[in-house]
């Protein structure tokens, strides 16, 4: 873990770390699996590219920096994932054709090659997600990195918001091949939970994934979509939100609207940010640090 | 709260099975042909409003809400009445419902139909 050490004082030297914050329950609450390396991913999401207004008058840098802030980090991730919302929604089909193209050529500035992408409903539910495939691929998949195994979930394509009948028949079978000591990632864009219904911010089954989950010991959930680090628990299973790179929303319920939160120009990028994600070996915990685009 | 979520089309037809289906969601059972002719509260969505955006209801009269759509794929979704019903244009759905307690319900369409899709919010206010 030396490696480790020397990324995280590199991290708080710099003034760039936020609070580390450990994902999940304290403690050896668990059974592991044997057969883990430590490494650690950064998790990106709601850049909205295509985005033009008040509440971020850098639209169209701050998804640059942010990608140059990825790339400034001492030692680099193994892998990034981005979940959803790369760009804003526009009902022209050429424009979000366009719009993904450049979000794409930006995030191909990224040093670390490996970066796996989800839709967000921007990206998604206009179309079904056609055009987020022709970029960048499936909208649901799994992959597995060093012994720990990663899902992605897919519930933006269908715009009720809703993960459908097939997609959970698949989640099922691809959780009946894992161990259930193993430790598992989820990604998705929604909650999966009932954040907060009255402002969109829900899955319609998403309680039914979160079944599927629940006889794994060592599952977290990482998502997007609130523009806010959030995180709940839902039994033994924790969700992370992180935040946006576009703008901020307000904490859910606090305000009678869900509308973005002013642009400060004392403080600009305030309230975005990406996280890295750091998996232990024998730990069951996941370790999260916040990380601002700017450097404060 | 008593609700009955149906095509307007085929709303005589169906009466009797939609307030089984309400019976199953809220656990009350109205017999909807033994009630006086509700109000009618009609209630329009179109990309990015709902028309008109406030309700108001007296608590304890039954009213129907007629939603409809003039344009796009919309959702009317009240969770804190647990109400919800897809909107498809050239059809109009009903809500029947009884308010039984006061307040404020916000409600917003839940289905992402473009850029203002966040915007499509309004409130059904339950006064005593």
């Amino acid at each position: 873990m030396q490696q480790k050490i020397a990324r995280r004082d590199f991290l708080k030297l710099a003034g760039i770390g936020g609070v580390v914050f450990a994902s999940g329950l304290a403690g050896g609450r668990n059974a592991l699996a044997a057969d883990q390396e430590d490494f650690y991913f950064v998790q990106l999401s709601d850049s909205h590219w295509g985005f033009e207004g008040a509440p971020n008058p850098d639209a169209r840098g701050t998804l640059p920096k942010a990608v140059a802030a990825v790339n400034s980090l001492a030692e680099q991730p193994d892998f990034i994932v981005f979940t959803g919302d790369l760009t804003h929604t526009t009902d022209d089909p050429a424009e979000r054709r366009k719009r993904m193209k450049e979000f794409r050529d930006i995030a191909s500035q990224l040093k670390v090659k490996q970066v796996y992408f989800m839709p967000g409903e921007h990206d998604a539910s206009l179309d079904n997600g056609a055009a987020f495939q022709e970029f960048f691929g499936k909208t649901h998949y799994r992959f597995s990195h060093k012994g720990v195994n990663f899902i992605a979930i897919d519930n933006v394509s269908d715009p009720t918001a809703s993960i459908g009948e097939a997609q959970l028949q698949w989640l099922k079978e691809e959780l009946a091949m894992l161990d259930k000591k193993d430790k598992l990632v989820v990604l998705t864009h929604r909650p999966l939970f009932d954040l907060a219904p009255q402002w969109d911010w829900a899955t319609r089954d998403g309680a039914k994934a979160v079944e599927l989950l629940m006889p794994f010991q060592n599952v977290t959930v990482f998502y997007g979509h609130i523009h806010q680090e959030h995180h709940h628990m839902t039994a033994h299973i924790p969700h992370h939100a992180a935040k946006s790179l576009i703008f901020p929303l307000p904490v859910p319920g606090s305000v009678p609207k869900r509308v973005p939160l002013a642009w400060d120009p004392a403080h600009p990028y305030q309230g975005l940010g990406f996280r890295d994600i750091e998996a232990e070996a024998g730990k069951a915990a996941l370790e999260i640090t916040e990380l601002p685009v700017l450097k404060a | 709260m008593t609700n009955i979520i149906q095509p307007l089309r085929t709303r005589r037809q169906i009466m009797l099975a939609a307030a089984a289906g309400a019976l199953a969601l809220t656990g009350l059972m109205r017999v909807a042909s033994a009630n006086p002719p509700a109000k009618i509260i009609r209630i329009s969505a179109k990309r990015f409003q709902f028309m008109p955006s406030e309700v108001r209801l007296k608590r304890g009269e039954e009213v129907v809400l007629e939603l409809s759509t003039q344009d796009v794929l919309m959702g009317f979704s009240v969770p804190g009445l647990k109400l919800r019903s897809d909107l498809v244009p050239g059809k109009t759905q009903t809500i029947r419902l009884t308010p039984d307690q006061a307040g404020e319900y916000d409600f917003l369409c839940d289905v992402f139909c473009g850029s203002g899709h966040e915007d499509m919010t309004g409130k059904l206010i339950v006064m005593e």
